[in-house]
């Protein structure tokens, strides 16, 4: 049985079709990336799978549940764990206070009010500070952070609820060629408990650290399969050669 | 294709031999020039509010007792927006509904006593912003800013309406000649003595409210403030925690509704409508929202300056008075408290102090 599996997603705006049927499929443990010409549903489909919008028909399982009809706050609590594609940590924030937000969601109210995992949290906090270079940062204002290291925040404050399922919705978007190489450094070791659905323009990035690659096109999926048959694939070739 | 992916390949293996470890260049958490200004600033304050009955004339003290009351009311304000980001604009709602309820049970009930009449003025405001958050806040989507500002506002605005045309309320005039407050057969009339019970209500919820934001919990109420969608997506429940903060606010502005209404003697439909809504808004945003002793200091500044203005300028003081809004509005949007407290110390670091590593970040 997969992690998460999507199936028959349609979402229309308006008169737009943005998805047509699209599916996704992705198994423990596994980096998936999803890729496709701009304009192609890629952000939709994930955002269908996270929460942020509905889809007009279709289902999505996760665990075993049909989470469709799931709040954002519900998907999260089932393990589920998304990252912006706009940086969103909270500027005024410390870097610490970001990550320990994100790892207090599931606390009771009681041990909130009464701050009852603080001390709990505090190694918690510095490791993931730490997994994610950010350490000697701890106490700044996350606004001070360059765009790259914004990115590493929100992917470890994704990552703070040990989620099954980290959705990354263009993690390097923005980055310089050394960020995205560090990116994929600090995404490497969560392959252990988590898995991975990448939307990224970046194919090179993709190419390195994914297992799986779903192609999509006009919100149809076009082919679904290894990084070596997707690269063989001819007609995923021709679309990129079409639209390059 | 893949000449050009080889090429950046190389161009990236060329920036990783030449810098190294990238991004741990940038130097260790700044200790932040005047972290300790706001406890400074508290402790004055608390100071000149202890001392005040002494240098004051009596008509005075009378007049400090009821801006102490309102500051209570504008902390109610200050935790829901300045802290959670909800936009009440009927805060009087909570004030004036138990300002009227322990009017009634003085009037028709013979209730005076301080340990009746509390509790019932706290209790009121909490179940009406209980059933008015709910409505509001507890939505399955989270609503809009401006669907709970103009729901709170209309809210508020139709209570003073119903106030006004209700017989049993007293209509226009409201509820008139209140008896004093008793605690078993001591009266407390208004002076020094009302002033200290009242400072030392708003003293002990001040310093819950400051726990209350400086704990975790106030961490996620920063969060909900800043970016309420995304604290969703870390699994945080944002509407019950709004509706827990709206409730909270609730029951502190029916406190002060209550007290209010035992010291001025009478209840008026205004203390439920848009003019006390308003009003508390600006306290909040003259002194500075989100700090709690910048709702503090708004409230009695703006009192005061407007005592003394009407005094002095009787004709013009409204509008003096809204100049100098409007002025610290446009220019200091975070309030008259920006200018002693800088933006680390206002936001607050809810971490505790890193012992355990470097330890050269702040103290």
């Amino acid at each position: 049985m997969p992690l998460l599996e999507a199936s028959g997603i349609s979402k229309v705006f308006g008169k737009l079709t943005a998805l047509d049927g699209a599916a996704l499929t992705v198994g423990e443990n596994e980096f998936h990336g999803l890729i496709g010409p701009n304009g192609s549903g890629k952000s939709t489909l994930m955002k269908c799978v996270a929460g942020a919008e509905v889809p007009t028909t279709g289902k999505v399982s996760f665990i075993n549940s049909d989470i469709t009809a799931f709040t954002p706050t519900e998907r999260a609590r089932a393990g589920m764990s998304l990252k912006f594609q706009i940086t969103s940590v909270l500027p005024t924030l410390t870097l610490y206070d970001n990550i320990l937000l994100a790892l207090q969601a599931q606390c009771s109210l009681f041990d909130l009010v009464l701050s009852r995992t603080r001390r709990k949290l505090h190694d918690q906090v510095m490791t993931m500070l730490t997994q994610f270079r950010l350490a000697d940062r701890a106490h700044d204002a996350a606004a001070a952070l360059s765009h790259g290291q914004q990115q590493w925040l929100e992917i470890a404050m994704a990552l703070a609820g040990k989620p099954r399922l980290l959705l990354l919705d263009e993690p390097t978007g923005g980055m310089s060629l050394e960020e995205r190489r560090v990116t994929g450094e600090l995404l490497q070791p969560i392959k252990q408990h988590c898995s991975l659905v990448i939307v990224e323009h970046d194919l090179d990035f993709i190419r390195d650290i994914c297992d799986r690659l779903t192609v999509l096109d006009q919100g149809k999926v076009l082919a679904s399969g290894t990084v070596a048959e997707i690269q063989a694939n001819k007609s995923v070739q021709e679309i990129y050669l079409r639209r390059a | 294709m893949s000449g050009a992916r080889e090429a950046v390949a190389r161009i990236s293996e060329d920036v990783v031999t030449r810098e190294g470890t990238p991004a741990a260049s940038a130097p260790a958490g700044r200790a932040s020039a005047g972290w300790k200004v706001l406890p400074i600033v508290e402790g004055l304050v608390l100071l000149i509010a202890l001392v005040l009955p002494w240098v004051l004339q009596d008509y005075l003290t009378v007049f400090a007792t009821r801006v102490v009351i309102l500051a209570l009311f504008a902390l109610s304000f200050d935790l829901v927006w300045g802290y959670a980001g909800i936009m009440s604009f009927g805060q009087a709602l909570f004030f004036g509904a138990a300002g009227y309820g322990v009017a009634l049970m003085a009037r028709d009930l013979n209730v005076t006593s301080i340990l009746l009449i509390l509790p019932a003025g706290a209790l009121i405001g909490l179940t009406a912003s209980l059933l008015l958050g709910g409505f509001l806040l507890l939505g399955r989507y989270p609503s809009s800013v401006i669907f709970v500002s103009l729901g709170t506002l209309t809210g508020s605005y139709a209570a003073d309406r119903l106030a006004r045309g209700w017989y049993y309320l007293g209509g226009q005039n409201g509820i008139p000649s209140i008896p004093p407050l008793t605690l078993g057969s001591y009266e407390f009339e208004e002076g020094p003595v009302y002033y200290y019970m009242v400072l030392g209500i708003l003293v002990v919820v001040y310093l819950l409210c400051r726990f209350l934001v400086r704990s975790q919990f106030g961490l996620a109420l920063a969060g909900l403030r800043e970016n309420e969608q995304r604290i969703a997506f870390f699994g945080y429940k944002a509407q019950h925690l709004k509706a827990i903060i709206f409730a909270i606010g609730g029951t502190i502005a029916g406190l002060a509704g209550s007290l209010y209404a035992f010291h001025e003697g009478f209840v008026w439909p205004n203390m439920l409508g848009v003019v006390f809504s308003t009003q508390v808004v600006l306290y909040v945003l003259f002194g500075g929202s989100g700090t709690l002793i910048g709702a503090v200091i708004g409230t009695v500044i703006i009192e005061g300056v407007s005592f003394w203005l009407s005094d002095n300028y009787r004709d013009i003081w409204p509008i003096i008075l809204g100049v100098l809004l409007l002025l610290v509005i446009m220019f200091r949007p975070l309030g008259l408290i920006s200018f002693v407290l800088g933006e680390r110390e206002r936001v607050g670091s809810f971490g505790k102090a890193p012992k355990k590593e470097s330890g050269n970040a702040a103290p």
